[in-house]
């Protein structure tokens, strides 16, 4: 096929650029500067989807972001794109397209059938059906789902990256039409930093589309000209192919830009989109205005297209989308595109005005070009299935509520519709802005802001050019001025847009009368809303503006309504019996147009970027030695070591014995480390914690427990004081951030008398745990330290030097055995690891994991914070009691731990379970049960907590958090699992060196 | 005021007159002076309420008093997802009740609230998830409910989309499934709701205000709404999102905080999940809608906040583990994003209660999961409003329970850490 609706001169593409791509596998041609819609137009492509709910076959009906009909899946493969908008498609040779929602074809589609059932399916019928019998809405589901959604998702990764930036501005300009361009060239003159940003490729908004001329030069040179003046200025940004896509609080605006998207795919470099995050000082929109469609019978048939969109195609594209025109408008906006498609060779059959007597500049320029204006008249009728061959008109009647007389027919291949205009209200919506109904536009525009925002030209309902540019650049100086810098406001050029520019003279008209019963007029051509699904909705009393879009689904589809919202409203306006305003209209939130999931993700995915892996200075050694990761919080900690030929449980069980008969180091660095300072950090340390810190002496360590308020177990750990107001707070390894963030609320909400300042030195103190028998015969070989019990007893600590390397040794042990931990600087601990691993030969050292460093605290019957506990765990619960003090003042949790159930004798309380048979694992988290064998629900009295093999015991070792427990030690428990019910005897939760010797031997 | 029955011969013989026939689904009428019960918010929870009032108890001399629109708060903001894999017995006797009546509700309202049990998976991500997991399986497996462990690959066969290499950032370990768990239309139980308490005669009033609460001699006797006041020997307060505004009108102060919770769909797809996958530790939740959207459940603003909006980086986070977890999406795009506000408790339970006001009830703090217990809440509401006094299944949802220590914790079970 040839271009064979292609101008031969005239409009913004390059001719001289020839650019192959295909449509549903047809090759076709068109020129650099398309887009796909313009170049598919060119090519006399019409029939270009099918609707969402009915498949009826649809065309291009807009020219940009509206468009609700010509959905493309767009290339193939991994770069697969589903739901692209063909009127936003830059051409780029080589590109693949394809029509979505219909099989097997676009023009053939059996999903069609809908559309004969048509009458049976209105806007929620599905709410009434579907229910006999009452289990088989799945079934139905089942093919309903099949044809649910439109376009298709890649089955493979996205080969493609993105990046996001982060900046701010004094001035950020949005949109690039002329209001736009005034105002970033009022406020860049001041030397304000300024980013303008503009969805298209080419900056000139209308101007590209109209032969609107500005200081004697062509309107789209002058932008050009402008967009060279702003190069010029070093704080001006000038952003192309960027959308603006939602305004949050605080003048914060995100934007995509879409960086490569226009490219062929091997010429693309870099990221694919990019999103920018901008915070700014003062903002302009400039978003424009969009056409309204007309709702009248068939007015879905291809070829029935906004006006303005055609006007767009001529002038910009010389493209033609008809050879013979209808125009049917309610006001004069669309006489200009009238003369200028005529002036672009396509034939104006009629103007079908709404009006009675039109007038007006424009009126008179059709008339005297000879075109025939059908006035007082509407279209009620259009024919031609995949292309529109004829539409009827007919007289209104006075009222306007109906239509009269005999009907005529006019042939045509196209029809331009004009509603009137919709100010692109989005971004000032999402903004908090009030919008007011501007009741001679028949729209809403922008009232009451609600950020430091201002809007100029079309967004304000101003639609003349000369108006555009004066609101321009009086936004974009006084935004300047408002974000601190002082200018003239420059005069506003000199233009000519023809007479009659911005007068739009409309008459409301909405549901369009067809004198028909059951024609349908659509509403939301995506979704397939008519006018008489606006009818049911109000018939059944959806009447709110939020029940009739939900009911309808008006406005929910990938368009989110640009062209139907208006129209909806001020349908069930006229169905209620008040005006527009009282029917309100729904909230707009983000996007403006949709965003890639991709953009917003950024490049912070993937298995190192997303939530950024913590790693130890180990990492690499551990790495190198079997070690087997696991994830705690962000942290990967080795889980256990694997020997060649080993398996998980045989490695766990021979570190665990490695550290109770020799000695065998952990590394430690992941435990979270807060350095607290100040006057107050003692008060801050007795505060958090529910044990008493005010005795804690300058090199003594103490174990801490810290409750939330309501007396339930958080977190626990060690600390040590280091200085006379300075602490070293231990914590769990996931519960680090939650500790640090919870001291900083504390202190800066409500504590803010005191004086204490919390530092995370997680990372800068790596450490390694050193326990056994051995550790202490092993660390003395590496430092001049006294180690003996009496030069260092159990729970001080002290400064020294560790082969070498200063650091912190602390005599402290999670592992019930004789150890030591020792802190040096992050950077040296793989030396200090390597020297102990060296040192440790003789003594058969041997690398421990989190697995074993589990079992060993279990045989003790320490707790895990998190395991043994949940948020419904006290101190108490727990036989900590001693940890809780009577005598200090107040602290967190101590209410809690007042209330009546916490008091309660027969809470769950922290025992110990041994199986009958020593060598079964209870699974952890079985529950125990009274009466295992009773029907469901089977009561429950308590849970496993922890529950391991301990090779040290030689048997098999539990926790359980079970009611009553602590006064039950000796009797027999089940815990009923799904095949078989396990009996366990209760004990003291403690199965290892019960008197603690070895801690402090 | 019987309604037409809703069915496929219904529809049939409407289409022949173009639909012109139906009737209001419900009607908007007038307040009256005075009422036994007054419901205060038109969600789900509340019309349920007032359904389960006339249906189980014979009350029907009620209105429901909406500030908005019927379904605008929680009900239609949700992410749609129903089921009753709960931890403590508490919570999943009252989920799996509503559970169980969602499993009949489209013919018991005659609305068809497509009810899809097409189960929901929770993912475990590191040895903790797993252990809690199935800690809340043991629970469930002896509470009578369904649940079961299963491994990354059998999550792979039902959801293919599913990356499970062990080369992401938090692998899939494995996971849990509840089979008879899935989605229902949110508005649709809301409207459904609304059409059959009508049917019993009670007034839903929208666009009405609740401003005050009078209350003599510690026992409630009205409202004042921006419609006038009205009187009442009975108040059921529901109004999720601004419970502790609401509470403060009857003096209460609620140990409840209201934050901003996110959702979001993509563009409407070709089917590519049929299943609701949940994860807890990376905060993300996904489902394919029946129009085609995928729809996603971010995590909550650490803020309080009253708007219906939240932050940006709380998207921005989620749709990095997103795609993370199902690579296909990244080309997809984000069609819109919304807010509600969820008003949470400190042990991520709800409170469905009396009050120390007397004739005064209070049902609030269903945090981030107060959808799937919409018919749950409604009935044993009714219930605690028409016997003054609670049903076995809310007993524990007292608000008393703070006072007392007698948390139910269901931090873990939560859809969303809060």
């Amino acid at each position: 096929m040839t271009q064979a609706f292609r101008n031969s001169d005239g409009g913004r593409i390059d001719r001289g650029k020839r650019v192959s791509f295909t449509f549903d596998g047809q090759n076709l041609e068109g020129f650099a500067g398309d887009t796909l819609a313009s170049a598919l137009l060119a090519n006399g492509v019409r029939l270009v989807g099918r609707s969402f709910k009915y498949h009826r076959p649809r065309g291009i009906v807009g020219s940009g972001p509206e468009e609700p009909n010509a959905l493309i899946q767009l290339g193939v493969g991994a770069h697969t794109e589903p739901n692209t908008r063909a009127t936003q498609i830059a051409l780029f040779d080589g590109l693949v397209s394809e029509s979505q929602n219909a099989w097997p074809g676009v023009g053939f589609d059996v999903g069609a059938i809908n559309n004969m059932v048509s009458k049976a399916i209105p806007s929620g019928f599905y709410y009434k059906t579907f229910m006999w019998p009452a289990a088989a809405w799945m079934f139905y589901e089942k093919f309903i789902r099949s044809a649910a959604g439109l376009g298709k998702a890649p089955t493979e990764p996205d080969p493609e990256t993105y990046e996001k930036r982060s900046v701010w501005c004094d001035v950020l300009v949005v949109g690039g039409g002329p209001a736009g361009l005034a105002a970033a060239l009022a406020a860049g003159a001041t030397g304000a930093r300024v980013i303008l940003a503009d969805e298209q490729s080419e900056f000139g908004g209308s101007l590209l589309a109209s032969r609107d001329r500005i200081e004697g030069r062509d309107g789209a040179d002058w932008a050009g000209d402008v967009i060279d003046d702003l190069a010029g200025m070093p704080e001006v940004r000038v952003l192309s192919r960027t959308t603006v896509v939602s305004y949050h609080d605080h003048n914060y605006l995100v934007a995509v830009e879409r960086v490569n998207d226009h490219l062929p795919l091997g010429k693309r470099h870099g990221p694919r989109q990019r999103l920018w995050k901008v915070r700014a000082r003062q903002v302009v929109l400039a978003t424009g205005a969009i056409e309204r469609p007309l709702v009248f019978a068939e007015n879905d048939r291809p070829g029935v297209m906004l006006a303005g969109a055609v006007r767009t195609y001529v002038n910009r594209y010389g493209a033609r989308p008809g050879n013979r025109a209808v125009v049917f408008t309610n006001n004069d906006s669309a006489y200009r595109a009238a003369i200028d498609a005529s002036d672009g060779g396509i034939a104006i059959a009629a103007i079908v005005d709404c009006r009675a007597q039109p007038e007006g500049a424009l009126v008179r320029l059709a008339r005297e070009r000879g075109i025939e204006i059908v006035a007082g008249s509407v279209i009620t009728g259009v024919r031609g299935t995949k292309q529109v061959s004829e539409v009827e008109v007919a007289t209104l009647t006075q009222d306007g509520s109906d239509v009269a007389g005999a009907r005529r027919s006019i042939d045509c291949d196209l029809v331009m519709m004009s509603g009137g205009w919709n100010p692109t209200v989005h971004l000032y919506s999402q903004s908090g802005g009030k919008l007011a109904w501007n009741a001679d536009l028949a729209t809403f525009v922008p009232a009451t802001a609600a950020q430091k925002s201002r809007e100029a030209g079309a967004v304000n309902g101003s639609f003349s050019l000369m108006a555009a540019l004066a609101e321009g650049s009086r936004a974009g100086s006084a935004a300047a001025r408002d974000a601190g810098f002082e200018g003239e406001e420059p005069a506003v050029p000199a233009c000519d847009a023809g007479p009659g520019d911005g007068v739009l003279a409309l008459q409301a008209l909405w549901d369009v009368p067809c004198g028909r019963k059951g024609a349908k007029r659509f509403l939301d051509f995506q979704n397939d809303v008519t006018a008489s699904d606006v009818a049911l909705a109000h018939r059944e009393n959806y009447s709110s503006v939020e029940h009739f879009k939900r009911y309808t689904t008006t406005g929910m589809g990938t368009d989110q309504g640009k062209t139907s919202n208006v129209n909806g409203l001020a349908i069930m306006a006229g169905l209620r019996g008040v005006d527009v305003p009282e029917v309100g209209h729904t909230t707009f939130r983000p996007f403006y147009t949709a965003v890639t999931v991709g953009a917003l993700a950024g490049i912070n995915s993937g298995p190192e970027l997303l939530d950024p892996v913590r790693k130890t200075p180990m990492h690499h050694w551990h790495e190198q030695h079997g070690a087997h990761f696991e994830d705690v919080g962000q942290w990967k900690r080795p889980y256990c070591y694997l020997r060649p030929g080993e398996t998980v449980k045989q490695a766990v069980d021979r570190e665990v014995l490695a550290a109770r008969t020799s000695v065998a180091i952990l590394d430690a660095s992941t435990l979270g480390k807060i350095d607290i300072q100040g006057p107050d950090a003692l008060e801050l340390i007795n505060r958090v914690y529910t044990n008493n810190f005010a005795t804690l002496k300058v090199g003594a360590c103490r174990y801490g427990l810290m409750c939330k308020d309501d007396g339930m177990v958080f977190d626990d750990g060690v600390t040590a004081r280091i200085g006379e107001n300075r602490y070293l707070m231990s914590t769990t390894t996931g519960g680090a951030p939650n500790v640090l963030n919870w001291l900083e609320e504390w202190l800066q909400c409500e504590w803010r008398d005191l004086e204490a300042y919390c530092t995370s030195v997680t990372t800068h103190w790596a450490a390694i745990a050193i326990a056994g028998p051995n550790s202490r015969r092993l660390l003395a070989e590496l430092t001049a330290t006294d180690l003996s019990n009496e030069a260092f007893p159990f729970m001080t600590w002290q400064d020294g030097e560790i082969a070498g390397i200063p650091g912190r040794i602390f005599r402290i042990s999670f592992s019930g055995e004789t150890g030591f931990e020792v802190q040096v600087p992050a950077s040296y601990a793989l030396a200090l690891w390597r020297a102990l691993m060296t040192a440790g030969e003789k003594y058969s050292i041997t690398p421990y994991g989190t697995e074993a460093m589990h079992v060993l605290r279990a045989e003790k019957g320490f707790i895990i914070a998190g395991q043994d506990t949940d948020g419904t765990t006290t101190p108490y619960d727990l036989g900590m009691d001693w940890i809780v003090s009577k005598k200090k003042g107040d602290f967190l949790g101590k209410r809690g731990l007042e209330r009546p159930d916490t008091l309660r004798d027969d809470r769950k309380q922290l025992v110990g379970l041994l199986t009958e048979d020593p060598n079964e694992v209870i699974p952890e988290g079985a529950h125990v049960s009274p009466s295992p064998h009773s029907n469901k629900p089977v009561p429950m009295e308590g849970w496993v907590t922890s529950s391991y093999y301990s090779p040290n015991c030689g048997r098999s070792i539990a926790m359980a958090l079970l009611r009553g427990g602590a006064g039950r030690i000796g009797e027999t428990v089940a815990i009923p699992l799904e095949h078989k019910v396990v009996r366990a005897k209760i004990t003291r939760p403690v199965f290892f060196d019960e008197e603690g010797e070895r801690l402090r031997g | 005021m019987a309604k037409m029955k809703y069915s496929i011969f219904s529809l049939l013989r409407q289409a022949r007159d173009y639909h012109r026939g139906w009737p209001k689904a419900w009607r908007s009428p007038e307040p009256k002076p005075s009422y036994d019960v007054i419901i205060i918010g038109g969600g789900g929870h509340g019309l349920a309420t007032a359904y389960y009032l006339a249906k189980e108890h014979g009350i029907t001399n009620v209105a429901v008093l909406e500030k908005g629109w019927l379904g605008g708060g929680n009900t239609g903001r949700n992410t749609t997802i129903v089921r009753s894999n709960y931890l403590w017995d508490e919570s999943a006797h009252l989920y799996e009740h509503s559970l169980k009546l969602f499993e009949g509700l489209s013919q018991d309202l005659n609305y068809n609230v497509m009810f899809s049990q097409r189960g929901v998976i929770n993912l475990a991500h590191n040895e903790h998830d797993l252990k809690e997991l199935s800690r809340r399986g043991h629970a469930c497996r002896l509470n009578g409910i369904d649940y079961e462990m299963i491994s990354a690959e059998q999550i792979k066969q039902i959801a293919p989309i599913i990356n499970i290499s062990k080369n992401i950032r938090y692998p899939v370990l494995g996971g849990s499934i509840q089979r008879r768990a899935g989605n229902a239309r949110h508005d649709a139980v809301a409207w459904g709701y609304a059409r059959r308490a009508d049917e019993f005669g009670i007034d839903i009033i929208q666009n009405c205000e609740v401003t005050g609460i009078d209350i003599e001699n510690g026992r409630v006797t009205g409202v004042q709404t921006t419609r006038g006041p009205i009187k009442a020997r009975k108040i059921g307060a529901v109004p999720a999102g601004h419970a502790t505004v609401v509470g403060n009108m009857a003096g209460l102060t609620l140990p409840v905080e209201s934050h901003p919770l996110q959702a979001m769909v993509s563009e409407p797809i070709k089917p590519v999940l049929d299943t609701v996958i949940m994860s807890n530790t990376v905060h993300v939740y996904i489902s394919q809608s029946d129009k085609g959207e995928l729809v996603l459940g971010a995590g909550i603003d650490g803020f309080n906040s009253y708007a219906q909006r939240g932050s940006l980086d709380v998207i921005e986070h989620q749709l990095e583990a997103l795609c993370d977890l199902y690579p296909i999406v990244k080309r997809l795009r984000i069609m819109r994003t919304w807010g509600g506000i969820v008003d949470t408790c400190p042990d991520a339970s709800p409170i469905v209660s009396k009050t120390p006001v007397e004739g005064f009830y209070m049902n609030c703090g269903w945090g981030t999961g107060g959808f799937k217990a919409t018919p749950g809440s409604g009935w044993v509401f009714a219930h605690t409003i028409a016997q003054d006094r609670p049903h076995r299944l809310n007993e524990a949802f007292d608000l008393k329970r703070f006072e007392t220590g007698f948390l139910i914790d269901e931090h873990g079970a939560a859809a969303v850490a809060h």
